[in-house]
């Protein structure tokens, strides 16, 4: 690379580079966009602030430097066509558009504002952007292009992670309804967005629930409301852009909100300095939008999208539809009538490849895609791959060797690629977007998620009265320790307020020409209070126990809220988890290792204590298995019914992991985590029903074994065997659980190993996961 | 109201589309349940046999569609209401306000005499498949005071709920597994008694809510209760298609639906019409439909050797069979129809049988080769 002083510079101002680089003056030697040959000559001057910069300030870091170079000198050389396009060959076409047609190798960033521009010609067509990044000036770029981007009436509003599900679908509109007194409906937000943007922030916490309606509203353009005793719809015709900040693996959008954006979008590991490129252009936008209708798609386009996501292992049809949308957008954005083969393959791209779950095998012997070697780039490729930002891009398998590649390397396809299947052809494309290391993660990521979703995470948290995040209100008496929601009850109330005036002033007319019992006469001593109007009430068919006034100042009105009106709030809170122990105390565990399994069981319900979980014991022996305590929380009754236990006799060991299983889906239905922890030799002689043989036992508790791992749950076996043994191993890989040799096991190995499958057990929800492995 | 997808035009999913057939040539089937993949179908499959449906002879004014044509299971109102003349003569005072604007109190004479059954006025109306959208509120579920009534004119009123319009139709939850605990204990009360009762405040409302409950839902989102699962009469899985022509018809109609509703449910209003007819000719001929008992004996045989639980399961599987020889319009009910009906009937009651990995449908397919011999 010979650093290149471009001429001297006016040009155009790249108004979103400019904070960033203002402040430099253009002086140093620079790299020049003169390699890729035949640029106008203002883009010099933009690419020589940044590199001038750079090498000036990072002289220090000569590899990265380099590497740094050519990402921005390739993203400047986009630029820089791009500008071209715009100023010369096409004058209506934005950066956006052109960044669709050119096949120039693509930065994240760029591929993000292509999506973007995709995005904001059709928001609710294509359902949404996922936007998988951390709060910071990246999103927040990002963001603002979009805004930028839609047209000025466009409503844009943020959906808090935490909101109700009256504001959220509408309702009775309290303080309209009670100050006009008629029913108002209060809409809620997704029909404010109507035609606009929804930007749902912290996704990765979203509840399932909030999901779901956004989900249904995403699908049918409209919200159904059937709350507070009003029955209405409202259009909600929005795109979402879903901001997922998930750093863990455990954590992850829900599924029902992922699987209906059209573009999953990863800013996280962007460069500020890349994030430069200027937003999409507002009239072409709306220029797009109004010839999108009449876009025309062929059934070969439509085809070989399909075949790609199928290749691709993208199940979903929602993806191909998306696809399909999304090529008509980019055609729109064009100004042209019929999807080409751009559109295609930019739809293909942007949609199909961050899902991705396979690669189909690879036609090397295939001519058209070049190869490095033969047309070798000046960078090396794998360092420069802008895609290539994942953590762990070493990981990526050595077969793949196209996904690493540009697009750039590819022969523009109108050259060579006629005789090709478009199918194929917009298959390399898209393989070639697919980030590096993306599978290998996915491979490594697939049994635990598969866990996660086996789980249910809705089946962890449990709705409580007291205690956890607020879940909504339902009916019923504020009692029993139950919260009042004062909101929810005014709402209930609010519609009856007329009714129960006009009986108050019935029961008051009544009261006062019939001047007879004594009751009515101190309700007309005291009218004013009028509290028990309903209960004296002889129209009244029921007596109300509780009336309620509250004053409503403005009006110098009684909100009169009787029983019925009660609403009390319901939380959620984490599930608490039960620990069951099953010990063997048969004979062939000699009465010393009971001692020891004993000591071992002491040790963990210490841990249990500090945890506050509860506690259930069962022992197996002799004629079969016993559940010797329930679960409770009492650890000092659990220590005495241990130390009580008798040992001695068989070994029913197929029975005793049926009355651990049904002890656990006992404990289950009532909603409780459940870790079992299993000590035995692994060594059963009595049958399931209860004759000895060997064999027979054996078989028997493995097929137990098999039945308990069907059930999910966490679970540790802890061979009590003088010297380890491979039955219980076996018995341990039927069931799924960790194992762990208790004669090596001190008490802190003991305890870590309990403290990791509880752990899990807790992560993983109810824990239906796939079987753990055995340790 | 958008356009809705039409029925006929729904690629694959023949297991779902049948299922949902059945259940409305045989209401009593007891409702179906689509569990499965994202994106398949689901919802568009419910809201497009909403237009599938052959219209309904319906009282008129009546909240909760009645039937004229008969004479138990009716609300209050068209129970109670004797015919015009009788009425006259008798002096008996109606209410100038029918159902649409009944007083709580007019409804306790549901339980008067039974009078002469004579036909009210009705008028043809769509099947009413009525959707339950989460987050819907409990008043508005069962029904509630009327708001607009309440607080303008201070008057105690009845609005029916979503219940009421369900009542001969068909109650659609989406994502049923995400439906509030309390809502779902009301709906199970109510699927089983066909029955709908309201008690609060001076309201006293009973009112017939017989309906088909369609759930459909995502088994990753949680595993539905035993209770509500138990209700359901069949039980279908939906899986993403995974041929590629099928995805590509898919998508493709999808597609072109979209780009003009009007002139794609037009294409389709043949197909859709077929199916009207063959299902208003199977709920009229359903009775007449032989069940022979070696059909029985083998439905009981194949129910005794999945191991399902209760007798439900037969009773389901011999409807199913039964509704399924209407649609088909057989006049007696064979083997085949079984086989075809025996994993949608089954699938849900069996227990799980942890040494048999294979999904419930094989073990079906494999009991019905044991039994009657592949």
């Amino acid at each position: 690379m010979i650093p290149v002083r471009p001429p001297a510079s006016s040009g155009l101002s790249q108004s979103a580079s400019a904070p960033e680089h203002a402040s430099h003056a253009p002086q140093a030697p620079q790299v020049g966009a003169a390699a890729s040959g035949g640029r106008s000559g203002h883009t010099g001057q933009r690419l020589s602030w940044r590199t001038s910069e750079r090498i000036g300030e990072c002289s220090g870091q000569r590899n990265h430097q380099r590497i740094d170079q050519r990402n921005h000198q390739r993203i400047d050389q986009r630029i820089d066509h791009q500008r071209q396009v715009v100023t010369s060959a096409e004058p209506g076409r934005s950066p956006a558009a052109a960044a669709v047609n050119d096949r120039q190798p693509t930065s994240p960033w760029v591929d993000s504002l292509e999506a973007l521009a995709l995005f904001a010609v059709d928001p609710h067509g294509l359902g949404g952007v996922l936007l998988r990044a951390r709060a910071g000036p990246i999103r927040d770029r990002w963001l603002a292009a979009l805004r930028e981007a839609l047209p000025e009436a466009t409503p844009m509003r943020r959906i808090p992670l935490q909101i109700g599900d009256g504001r959220l679908l509408g309702g009775l509109d309290l303080a309209a309804t009670l100050s006009s007194g008629r029913p108002v409906v209060e809409r809620g937000l997704l029909a404010e967005v109507d035609g606009g943007i929804a930007v749902i922030a912290m996704a990765e916490r979203v509840e399932a629930g909030v999901a779901a309606k956004l989900g249904s509203a995403l699908d049918h353009g409209e919200v159904r409301l059937e709350r507070d005793g009003f029955a209405a719809r409202f259009d909600s015709r929005f795109g979402a852009v879903v901001l997922d900040e998930s750093a863990h693996e455990d954590e992850a959008v829900p599924a029902a909100l992922r699987e209906r954006m059209a573009f999953l979008v990863d800013l996280s590991d962007i460069p500020l300095r890349q994030a430069i490129e200027p937003p999409v252009d507002r009239e072409q936008v709306e220029a797009a939008r109004a010839c999108l209708p009449s876009v025309t798609i062929e059934d070969r386009w439509l085809e070989a999208l399909c075949a790609t996501a199928s290749s691709l292992g993208v199940d979903s049809p929602r993806a191909s539809i998306a696809a399909v949308r999304a090529a008509r957008a980019s055609a729109a954005l064009d100004g042209r009538s019929a999807v080409e083969e751009k559109d295609a393959v930019l739809a293909g791209r942007l949609v199909f490849a961050p899902r991705a779950t396979c690669l189909p095998p690879d036609d090397s012997a295939e001519p058209p895609p070049a190869e490095p070697p033969a047309e070798p780039p000046p960078p090396p490729p794998d360092e420069n791959e802008p895609r290539a930002e994942e953590d762990k891009p070493d990981q990526e398998p050595p077969d793949e060797n196209s996904p690493d590649q540009n697009p750039r390397d590819e022969n523009p396809p109108d050259e060579n690629d006629s005789g090709r299947l478009p199918d194929e052809m917009l298959l390399d494309a898209v393989r070639a977007a697919i980030p590096a290391g993306l599978l290998a993660q996915l491979q490594a990521s697939l049994a635990p998620s598969a866990a996660r979703s086996a789980g249910g995470r809705s089946g962890a948290v449990r709705r409580g009265q007291r205690r956890g995040r607020p879940a909504g209100s339902r009916p019923g008496e504020p009692r029993g320790g139950a919260r009042i929601a004062v909101v929810d009850t005014l709402r209930a109330a609010a519609p009856w307020q007329a009714l129960r005036n006009r009986e108050r002033e019935r029961a008051r007319s009544v009261a006062t020409s019939v001047t007879t019992a004594a009751a009515t006469a101190a309700a007309t001593f005291t009218p004013n209070a009028a509290l028990g109007a309903g209960s004296m009430s002889p129209s009244v068919p029921r007596s109300v126990p509780a009336s309620v006034p509250v004053p409503v100042p403005v009006q110098g009105r009684r909100i009169e809220v009787r029983a019925d009106d009660f609403r009390v709030q319901r939380y959620r809170e984490r599930a608490q988890t039960t620990t069951i122990f099953a010990v063997d105390a048969s004979g062939s565990q000699a009465l010393n290792r009971l001692a020891e399994a004993k000591g071992a069981v002491e040790l963990l319900l210490a841990d249990c204590y500090v945890r506050r979980d509860q506690v259930a014991l069962i022992a197996f022996r002799g004629a079969g298995a016993e559940v010797m305590l329930p679960p409770t929380r009492s650890l000092a009754r659990a220590r005495r019914s241990l130390a009580g236990l008798p040992g001695g006799g068989g070994t029913p060991l197929a029975s005793g992991i049926d009355a651990s299983r049904a002890l656990v889906e006992a404990v289950r239905r009532k909603g409780d985590s459940v870790v079992l922890i299993m000590m035995t030799d692994g060594r059963g002689n009595l049958a399931r029903d209860g004759k000895p043989d060997r064999d027979r036992a054996q078989a028997d508790a493995l097929a137990a074994a098999v039945e308990l791992r069907v059930c999910g749950v966490q679970t540790l076996l802890i061979d009590t065997s003088a010297r380890p043994h491979p039955a219980a191993l076996k018995v341990a890989e039927a069931m799924g659980a960790r194992y762990l040799a208790l004669p090596y096991a001190d008490a802190a190995t003991l305890s870590g190993a309990v403290k990791q499958v509880v752990s899990r057990g807790e992560a993983g929800g109810m824990g239906r996961g796939p079987a753990r492995t055995v340790a | 109201m958008a356009a809705v997808f039409p029925f006929s035009a729904i690629v694959g999913q023949d297991e779902m589309k049948l299922a949902l057939l059945i259940a409305s040539v045989d209401p009593s089937l007891g409702g179906v349940l689509i569990f499965g993949d994202r994106g398949t179908g689901k919802s568009t499959a419910v809201r497009a046999l909403a237009a599938l449906l052959p219209t309904m002879r319906a009282v008129i004014g009546c909240p909760y569609g009645c039937d004229p044509a008969k004479t138990a299971g009716l609300c209050g109102a068209c129970t109670v209401k004797p015919p015009a003349a009788v009425r006259h003569k008798a002096g008996v005072h109606d209410d100038a306000k029918t159902h649409a604007e009944a007083k709580p109190h007019a409804e306790p004479k549901a339980h008067a005499e039974p009078k002469p059954h004579h036909e009210p006025k009705s008028h043809a109306v769509p099947v009413p498949v009525v959707d339950l959208p989460l987050g819907a509120t409990e008043d508005r579920v069962v029904g509630a005071l009327d708001l607009e009534r309440a607080l303008a004119h201070g008057e105690k009123a009845f609005e029916p709920g979503l219940l009421a319009r369900a009542n001969r139709g068909f109650l659609y939850i989406d994502e049923a597994n995400l439906l509030e605990d309390h809502l779902v204990d009301l709906l199970l009360d109510v699927a089983a008694s066909g029955e709908n009762v309201v008690e609060r405040e001076g309201l006293s409302i009973r009112h017939p809510a017989r309906f088909v409950l369609v759930g459909s839902g995502n088994p990753e989102e949680g595993e539905l209760r035993p209770q509500l699962l138990d209700r359901f009469g069949l039980s279908v899985e939906v899986k993403t298609p995974t041929d590629l022509p099928t995805r590509i018809e898919v998508v493709r109609r999808r597609d072109t639906f979209e780009r003009d509703p009007a002139a794609f449910i037009h294409a389709w209003e043949k197909e859709d019409a077929k199916l009207r007819r063959k299902l208003s000719s199977a709920r009229s001929h359903l009775a007449q439909v032989d069940v022979p008992d070696q059909i029985l004996e083998q439905a009981a045989g194949l129910c005794m050797h999945l191991g399902t639980d209760g007798l439900r399961g037969e009773l389901t599987l011999m409807r199913a069979a039964r509704a399924l020889a209407a649609f088909d319009g057989a006049t007696t009910v064979t083997e085949a129809h079984l086989k075809r009906v025996a994993a949608p009937a089954l699938r849900h009651r069996m227990r799980r049988n942890p040494l048999d990995d294979s999904g419930s449908a094989t073990r079906i397919e494999r009991a019905i080769a044991e039994r009657f011999g592949a």
